[in-house]
């Protein structure tokens, strides 16, 4: 039964695979700039339309390394990255890197504040279409497949009518104060807490089947009891690892988001890229949330590798 | 947001010890709803003059930004045109994107996930690694990644979409072969001795038929959301297209003073989804019924 080099093993793993993905990503990203029709050069100078002098091509080509062949590129490129060198924006003459830090906090905090509102939702959602009685089961299902279903941008829309042309509570763009990060974190949260709610109600109910959940009520614990301390851990843990997910979702929703409510951020920054056709910016925010996606995925599953026990002997995940 | 990603992540949660998402009995209201409006999609599609209530393209620059009213339905937008009829004008249109991308998807994650599940553990392992790869990609990024290379346009969102829709795709349909190779039925068939490929036409591509048709429907909901988004956000289709998402981009603009601009052509694209999840998700009660 003692075989402690267990949880050590799938660490290891894990982090392999981990550094595994990050490599993909790096590379596949990168190929795919080359492959695409279209000469860099060209992109850095402000593209076709610009009609750059040969030798404007040619001091651009050697100064980003152009010259070099794609097999030198590609090795500069990765030495570049593990020195968290992302290149320079197309658009802005400037790191990369230096613009999704500045840009990564504002992000981070709504991408954090609306998975924390959405747990608080769909916690309580779980809870309640869990419960006996056909008519609960049936309205907070279809709370749960309506709030799954909104697209951000209906929702931001809807919420901007209602609460900040319509009732004037809260203003419709974020102006930097408290008040304007309330729209943008709920807009966010809900469709995120609709799913995480589905998820959480199929594995309570497979709880409350659970051979624990009988024995609990037959020493007089009582339904909602039984929920609480007992099931919802079980349910909690399938969410918890989605937690990698979650924000990589959040922080795709952050480029809608962000956009309606002129907040700044990532997303936005990726939008502004996607629109210019900057290509090494975009690479670089794509890169850096596949960074913070695989190291919350790999946490996660680590703490809950140590954590579970049943874990342990269930290898890597799939 | 949608049912497929949902069971595509749901299926990933982890190494923990997974129940598989419960067969879920779907209200037979909620079925007919959605039929219901699916069936005002096809006359939209179809015969859309017989649903507008005034000309889709007819300018009336003085009625402009008219809020709903028994006149006008859904509104007027900048330029006096019956909003109403604009949305049900931009049905096939913004539907077309939908079935187009998940075609894309679909076929690519039939592909991935035939081979992973039928061709041995060398493919299944190296396809569940690509797949790890494209989840690295969450939401709308990786469609982003496809139209900065590609640059904007209704084709290059729709292959976005269906490219990012497709890893997904690959996991369940995996995980539906897989359930089907190691049933009884196969096993018997196997112990018959029954060849390799009368096995796979005869029992698994039958058994796989209508869960992959679930698929589907659920997917057409999320591909047009993601579709729309993209249009949304000026990267797919353009205005003045009556198309959905091209509709959102263009009232967008005036999004604090005329929200009928925006909140009508993003109901449809709501109802839409809502429809499609629950018509795929009828599809799959009925098939664990049979099973």
């Amino acid at each position: 039964m003692s075989r402690p080099s267990r949880p050590l093993r799938t660490i290891v793993l894990r982090l392999a695979g981990a550094a595994f993905v990050l490599w993909a990503v790096a590379t596949l990203t990168f190929f795919a700039i080359h492959l695409v029709p279209g000469d860099p050069a060209q992109a850095i100078l402000g593209g076709p339309g610009s009609q750059a002098s040969q030798e404007a091509l040619d001091r651009v080509r050697s100064e980003y390394g152009l010259d070099q062949p794609l097999v030198a590129q590609y090795g500069a490129m990765l030495g570049r990255l593990v020195t968290g060198d992302l290149g320079t924006s197309y658009s802005l003459k400037t790191s990369v890197a230096d613009v999704v830090g500045a840009q990564i906090a504002g992000t981070l905090l709504l991408a954090v504040l609306a998975l924390a509102l959405a747990w608080v939702i769909a916690v309580g959602l779980a809870l309640w279409s869990s419960a006996p009685g056909r008519v609960a089961r049936a309205v907070s299902g279809g709370i749960e497949l309506t709030a799954a279903a909104l697209p951000h941008f209906w929702l931001a829309t809807v919420l901007i009518a209602v609460f900040a042309t319509g009732l004037g509570w809260l203003p419709p763009v974020s102006n930097g104060a408290a008040s304007g990060l309330v729209l943008p974190v709920v807009t966010l949260a809900i469709p995120l807490a609709g799913f995480l709610a589905q998820l959480m109600r199929e594995h309570l109910l497979v709880a409350l089947e659970q051979p624990f959940a009988t024995s609990a009520l037959a020493r007089g614990e009582t339904a909602v009891g039984v929920r609480l301390r007992h099931a919802l851990r079980h349910a909690a843990i399938p969410a918890v690892h989605l937690s990698g997910w979650a924000i990589g979702y959040l922080i795709s929703g952050a480029v809608v988001v962000e956009t309606i409510f002129a907040r700044p951020g990532l997303g936005r920054t990726l939008l502004r890229a996607t629109e210019l056709r900057d290509v090494p910016m975009v690479m670089g925010v794509v890169l850096v949330v596949a960074l913070v996606y695989v190291v919350i995925t790999v946490v996660t599953d680590v703490v809950a590798a140590l954590v579970d026990p049943r874990l342990r002997t269930a290898g890597t995940a799939r | 947001m949608s049912e497929l990603e949902l069971r595509a992540q749901a299926g990933a949660a982890g190494s923990g010890p997974k129940p598989a998402l419960r067969r879920r009995r779907v209200p037979r209201a909620a079925t007919l709803l959605a039929l219901a409006f699916v069936a005002f999609l096809a006359v939209a599609v179809v015969a859309p003059w017989l649903l507008e209530t005034a000309d889709p393209n007819a300018i009336a620059p003085r009625e402009a930004f008219e809020p709903p009213s028994p006149a006008h339905w859904f509104g007027t937008d900048e330029s006096g045109r019956d909003v109403y009829s604009r949305v049900v004008e931009g049905t096939s249109a913004s539907l077309a994107i939908g079935v187009a991308a998940t075609a894309i998807g679909l076929a690519l994650g039939l592909a991935l996930g035939a081979l992973a599940a039928l061709g041995g553990r060398v493919l299944d392992f190296a396809i569940g690694r690509v797949n790890e790869v494209l989840f690295a990609f969450p939401g709308i990024l990786l469609a982003l990644l496809v139209i900065v290379l590609w640059g904007p346009g209704p084709v290059t969102a729709t292959v976005a979409v269906g490219l990012s829709t497709a890893p997904g795709y690959a996991r369940i349909i995996r995980g539906e072969l897989l359930s089907i190779r190691d049933s009884g039925y196969v096993e018997a068939a196997r112990v018959l001795g029954h060849g390799g490929g009368r096995i796979l036409v005869r029992h698994v591509l039958p058994n796989a038929l209508v869960p992959v048709a679930a698929l589907a429907t659920l997917g057409i909901g999320q591909a047009v959301v993601w579709a729309s988004s993209l249009s949304y956000l000026g990267l797919g289709a353009q205005p003045p297209a009556p198309e959905w998402g091209a509709m959102l981009s263009a009232g967008r603009t005036y999004i604090t003073t005329a929200w009928w601009l925006t909140v009508f052509p993003g109901l449809m694209i709501v109802f839409t989804t809502l429809a499609t999840t629950v018509l795929g998700r009828a599809l799959t009660a009925r098939d664990g019924g049979r099973r």
